[in-house]
C-alpha cells in the first residue's frame, strides 16, 4: 500500500508539477517577447501608423516563435525529469508516460494564455459600459471569448503533436505545430472581421483535434464504440 | 489615474475632462446642491435643445432613466423642478449657453444673504424680507435647491459636440419607433459625503476626530481670510486709541455660481474690489495723509456671499477686542457695491432709514451724503440718492449696523433693483460689464489696453477717494486726488480674464507661483487662502506700499533689523519683474500696512453649529469627481452572453466526465517502446 500510495503521490505531483511549470514556461515566453516589443516601440516613431502595425505583426510573430521555442525546451526539461523518475522506480517503468505528460503541458500553457487573454477584458467588462462607441463591434467581448477558447483547446493538441513529433523525430509534425500557431496568430489581425480568424481557427481546431486523438490511441472504431456505447 | 487607461478601457470610454460639478452645500439647517451615488449615476443620453423634448424624458421614452444633456437657454427654475420630481431622470449635464441668456439668468436668491443682514422683525420689519425692494428680480433660487441627482456643466464646446454626436449616431428614434440598443450612455461620478445639515455633518466629523485613528471628517467650514490695510500706520498687535477714528471702506471680493470653482463674479464682486483697490492707490499718492485727522482702513470682505462671513468674524473679533480697532473707532462706513454697470453717469447711495431716525445718526448720514455729492465729477460721476423709504442692499455694513449705530452709505450703481441679470451665476463675465478687447492683441497688449469700462470704474474711484479724503479731514484740494485708468485695466485683467501675466506674476512672492495657474474665479472654498486673496493682498501692497532698501534675509526676518517697526508694517519679498533681455527676475522689499485677519465664521469658533445669528455654512468632502460617456448594451444581449457561457460550461464538463469514464475505449495503449523502458 505504501508503494502505491507514493506512486500514486510522485504521480500526481508530477501531473500538478507539469501544469502549473508549463504555465511559467509560457509566461517567461512572453515576458521575453514582450519586452523585445516594448523596445522596438519605444525606439520608434509612435505617431507612424503602418510602422506601429508592423511592428505589432513582427512581435505578435516573435512571440510565437519563442513560445514554440520555450515548448521545446520544455519537452527536453520534461525528458530528463522522466528519465530520473524511471531511475528512480522500482520496476523500471515510469508511472506516466510522455503523452500524459504533452496533454498536461498543453493544458497547462493553453490556460495560462487564455487567462492572459481575458482577465484585463473580464475587469473592463465589470463597468456599465460595452465596447463599440469608436465604431468597434458590439459582439467584442463574446468574439474574444470564443477566441480564447479556441486558442487553449489549440494549445492543447499543439502539445500533444509536438510532444509526439519530437518524440519520435517527426520534423514535420513541429513544423505543421509552429505554421499553426503562426497562422492563427496571423488570422486575429482580421478582426474585426470576425469570420475571418474565427472560422479559420475553429476548423484548424478540429483538424488539429483529429490528428491528436489519432496520435494519442484513438482510431475510428473506437469513437464509434463510445458513441454507440453512450446511445 | 496616472497610467493611461489600457485599450480596452478606450475602446468603451470617452472620458469628459472639462466639466464642473455641482456639489452639496449645507448651512444650519439644510443641504443644498446635488448628490449621485456612490458607484457613480448612469443613463441614456437625451439631448433637450426646447422644451417640448422634454416629454421624451419625463413620459414617453422607453429607456429610463435617462442622462439629459440641457442647453443651457433651458436651465431655468420650471425645467430644473420638472426634473427634479420624477425619477426617470438619473442626471444632468447643462452645456453652457452661448451667447449669454439674453433674459438674464441668476441661480441666486431674490432676497441675497436675507435674515443675516440687519432687517428683522425687531429691526425694521417693514424692510425684512425685501418686502420693500426686491433686489434680485431674476434669481430663481436654483442653487439653493437640494438635488439628488447630479448636475454637471459641460465647459467645453467641443466635448458636448461629441456627445451629440454620440446620440445622433445611437440615442435618434428612427421611424416613429424607439430607438435601438445600442444606446448611447453618460455616467457622472460626484458622491457627497456630508447630510442633512452643519449641526449633522460637524457633529459627525467632531465624533471622528476625537475617538477615531483615521478620522474621516465629511464637511468643512468654508473659511478664508479678509484683507484689509489702513492710510496711516496702526500696531497691528496692540490696541488703537479709543479717541482715534477710523472710517472704514468695504468691498467683498467673493462670488458664487450653481457649480463648484466657477464664479467670475464680474459685475457681483470684481468691479467692487478693483475700484477700492484703485481709490486706496489714488488716496495713498495723495501729499498730506499722515497729517489727516482720522485714519481710513480699507477692508476687503472674503465669503459675504454666504451670509456675511468675512464681515461678520471682523464684527465679532471687534467687539471681543480681538482686532485692534473696536467698534467705538469706527467714525463712518463707506461700501462699493457692484458698481461697474452704471445708467448714464448716476452712482446711488443707499442708508439705513432706521437708524436714520435717531437724530445723531441723522446728522452725521447727511453729512456723511453732502460730502460724497460734493466730490461728484461733472458729466462722469452724479452721486445720488437711492430715497430715505429705502432699505440697504445687501451689503457687509448690514453686519455692522447689527452691532452699533454707525453712520454709512453702501455706494451701488443700481436704484432699486441690481442691474446685474446675471448676479451670482456662471455668466456673470467680462461681457457681461461691456469689456471689449479688440481683436488680435498679444496677452500683453491686452494687458495694457484701456476700456471704456476701465475708465468709469476709474471715475468712479476717483469720487470715492476724494469724498474719502475730505471725510478724513483733509482740508487741501482734491483735484491732485486722480484713480488711474491703466491700473484699473491691467487689474479688471488680471482679475478676470487671465490671471497669469507679467504684472501679476512681478508683484507676488517667488514661492506662490503656482497660483496664477487657471481661469480667474473667486469661490471663498474651504482651503484657504485662495488665489483671489493672495493676489488681493499683494496687489494693494504694490499699490499702497513702498519699496524699501532692505535685502532678502533682512525682509523676511524684519524683526532683526532695527527700525523696521514690525507691529506697524508687513514687508514682502516679492519677486519683481522680469529683465527686459534676460530671463532672471529683479526681486526687492516691499513695506506696506496689509494684513490678513481670519474670515471663518464665528458660529465654528463658539461651536454654535445651528446659530441663527451666524453664517454656518459648510462644504461637503467627497472622493471623486468625473463624467464618461460609452455605449450600454442591451439587457438581453447581456443575458444571451451570460447564458451561452453557462452552457458551454455545462457541456464541457459532462464531456470531460464521459471522456473520463470511457477513457479506455476511447484510446488504446500504443505499444510504443520508446515511451516506457529504458
Amino acid at each position: 500500500p505504501m508503494g502505491t500510495d507514493m506512486a500514486q503521490t510522485r504521480h500526481r505531483c508530477q501531473q500538478m508539477l507539469s501544469l502549473s511549470h508549463r504555465a511559467f514556461f509560457w509566461l517567461v515566453s512572453l515576458l521575453l517577447s514582450s519586452l523585445i516589443w516594448f523596445i522596438a516601440v519605444k525606439a520608434s516613431d509612435p505617431r507612424d501608423e503602418p510602422l506601429q502595425r508592423g511592428l505589432l505583426i513582427f512581435g505578435v510573430m516573435f512571440s510565437v516563435l519563442l513560445q514554440e521555442v520555450f515548448r521545446f525546451l520544455y519537452y527536453k526539461l520534461l525528458r530528463k525529469a522522466i528519465e530520473g523518475l524511471v531511475a528512480l522506480s522500482e520496476d523500471g517503468c515510469s508511472p506516466i508516460s510522455i503523452q500524459q505528460m504533452a496533454y498536461v503541458a498543453g493544458v497547462g500553457f493553453g490556460l495560462m494564455s487564455g487567462a492572459f487573454s481575458m482577465i484585463n477584458l473580464l475587469a473592463d467588462s465589470l463597468g456599465p459600459g460595452t465596447v463599440g462607441i469608436h465604431g468597434d463591434s458590439q459582439l467584442y467581448f463574446l468574439t474574444s471569448a470564443f477566441m480564447t477558447m479556441v486558442l487553449i483547446f489549440l494549445h492543447t493538441f499543439w502539445g500533444i503533436l509536438f510532444f509526439h513529433g519530437c518524440e519520435h523525430r517527426c520534423w514535420w509534425e513541429i513544423a505543421a505545430v509552429v505554421v499553426m500557431h503562426l497562422a492563427v496568430s496571423g488570422s486575429t489581425f482580421c478582426n474585426p472581421m470576425y469570420v475571418g480568424s474565427l472560422v479559420p481557427s475553429y476548423s484548424l481546431m478540429a483538424i488539429t483535434a483529429v490528428w491528436a486523438y489519432l496520435l494519442s490511441g484513438g482510431s475510428a472504431q473506437n469513437m464509434r464504440r463510445f458513441l454507440l456505447c453512450k446511445s | 489615474g496616472s497610467c493611461q487607461g489600457n485599450s480596452v478601457e478606450r475602446k468603451i470610454y470617452i472620458p469628459l475632462n472639462k466639466t464642473a460639478p455641482c456639489v452639496r452645500l449645507l448651512n444650519a439647517t439644510h443641504q443644498i446642491g446635488c448628490q449621485s451615488s456612490i458607484s457613480g449615476d448612469t443613463g441614456v443620453i437625451h439631448v433637450v435643445e426646447k422644451e417640448d423634448d422634454l416629454n421624451w424624458v419625463l413620459t414617453d421614452g422607453p429607456h429610463p432613466p435617462y442622462m439629459v444633456l440641457l442647453d443651457g437657454n433651458l436651465f431655468n427654475r420650471k425645467v430644473m423642478l420638472q426634473l427634479k420630481g420624477t425619477s426617470r431622470v438619473s442626471g444632468l449635464a447643462v452645456a453652457v449657453a452661448k451667447p449669454n441668456p439674453p433674459q438674464g439668468f441668476s441661480p441666486g436668491l431674490k432676497c441675497p444673504n436675507d435674515g443675516f443682514g440687519v432687517y428683522s422683525k425687531d429691526y425694521g420689519p417693514e424692510y425684512a424680507h425685501c418686502n420693500q425692494t426686491v433686489w434680485n428680480p431674476v434669481g430663481s433660487g436654483l442653487s439653493y435647491e437640494d438635488f439628488d441627482f447630479p448636475i454637471f456643466l459641460l465647459e467645453d464646446a467641443n466635448e458636448t459636440q461629441v456627445i451629440k454626436q454620440c446620440y445622433q449616431d445611437h440615442n435618434v428614434p428612427r421611424d416613429g419607433s424607439g430607438p435601438e440598443y445600442p444606446l448611447c450612455a453618460m455616467q457622472l461620478f460626484s458622491h457627497m459625503h456630508a447630510v442633512t445639515s452643519t449641526v449633522t455633518c460637524m457633529r459627525r466629523s467632531s465624533l471622528q476626530s476625537t475617538f477615531s485613528i483615521n478620522p474621516e471628517i465629511v464637511c468643512d467650514p468654508l473659511l478664508d481670510y479678509n484683507v484689509w490695510s489702513t492710510l496711516q500706520p496702526i500696531n497691528s498687535s496692540g490696541k488703537v486709541d479709543p479717541d482715534k477714528e477710523v472710517i472704514m471702506v468695504a468691498s467683498r471680493i467673493d462670488s458664487h455660481s450653481f457649480f463648484w470653482n466657477i464664479a467670475p463674479g464680474a459685475e457681483s464682486a470684481v468691479s467692487s474690489f478693483v475700484t477700492h483697490l484703485a481709490a486706496a492707490e489714488a488716496l495713498h499718492k495723495a501729499s498730506d495723509v499722515h497729517l489727516l485727522q482720522r485714519n481710513i482702513m480699507f477692508t476687503f470682505f472674503q465669503g459675504e456671499t454666504f451670509d456675511y462671513i468675512g464681515s461678520s468674524r471682523m464684527v465679532y473679533d471687534m467687539e471681543k477686542d480681538k482686532f485692534p480697532l473696536r467698534l467705538d473707532n469706527i467714525h463712518s462706513f463707506v461700501e462699493l457695491n457692484q458698481v461697474a454697470l452704471r445708467n448714464g453717469t448716476a452712482l446711488w447711495m443707499h442708508t439705513d432709514p432706521v437708524s436714520r431716525m435717531n437724530n445723531s445718526v441723522e446728522v452725521q448720514v447727511r453729512n456723511l451724503l453732502d460730502i460724497l455729492s460734493s466730490s461728484s465729477m461733472e458729466g462722469r460721476v452724479t452721486l445720488q440718492e437711492a430715497g430715505f423709504s429705502q432699505p440697504l442692499p445687501p451689503s457687509s455694513f448690514q453686519r455692522f449696523l447689527r452691532a452699533r449705530h454707525i453712520p454709512g452709505v453702501v455706494l451701488t450703481d443700481h436704484q432699486t433693483a441690481f442691474q446685474n441679470r446675471y448676479y451670482q451665476s456662471m455668466y456673470d463675465t467680462p461681457e457681461n460689464i461691456r469689456i471689449q478687447y479688440p481683436e488680435g492683441l498679444s496677452p500683453e497688449e491686452t494687458l495694457e489696453y484701456v476700456t471704456d469700462t476701465a475708465k468709469s470704474l476709474a471715475d468712479v474711484a476717483t469720487v470715492v477717494a476724494r469724498a474719502l479724503y475730505r471725510l478724513a479731514g483733509g482740508a487741501n484740494n482734491t483735484s491732485a486726488i486722480q484713480a488711474d485708468p491703466k491700473t484699473v485695466s491691467r487689474m479688471l485683467y488680471g482679475f478676470m480674464i487671465k490671471m497669469n501675466n507679467s504684472w501679476f506674476q512681478s508683484i507676488i512672492k517667488p514661492d506662490l507661483k503656482g497660483i496664477l495657474g487657471d481661469v480667474p474665479q473667486h469661490y471663498v472654498a474651504v482651503s484657504s487662502p485662495v488665489n483671489t486673496t493672495y493676489l488681493v493682498q499683494y496687489v494693494l501692497a504694490n499699490l499702497t506700499g513702498t519699496v524699501v532698501n532692505l535685502t532678502k534675509e533682512e525682509c523676511l526676518n524684519p524683526e532683526k533689523t532695527p527700525n523696521s517697526e514690525k507691529e506697524m508694517y508687513d514687508y514682502a519679498w516679492v519677486q519683481g519683474s522680469l529683465d527686459p533681455n534676460s530671463t532672471s527676475r529683479v526681486p526687492y522689499c516691499v513695506r506696506s500696512t496689509v494684513h490678513l485677519s481670519k474670515a471663518l465664521s464665528p458660529a465654528f469658533e463658539l461651536r454654535q453649529w445651528g446659530s441663527t445669528e451666524y453664517s454656518t455654512w459648510t462644504e461637503s468632502r467627497w472622493k471623486e469627481i468625473r463624467a464618461r460617456i460609452f455605449l450600454v448594451a442591451s439587457k438581453e444581449l447581456e443575458i444571451i452572453t451570460l447564458v451561452v457561457g453557462i452552457i458551454i460550461l455545462v457541456f464541457s464538463l459532462l464531456a470531460t466526465y464521459f471522456i473520463n469514464a470511457k477513457a479506455d475505449i476511447l484510446f488504446s495503449i500504443p505499444r510504443d517502446p520508446g515511451a516506457v523502458a529504458y
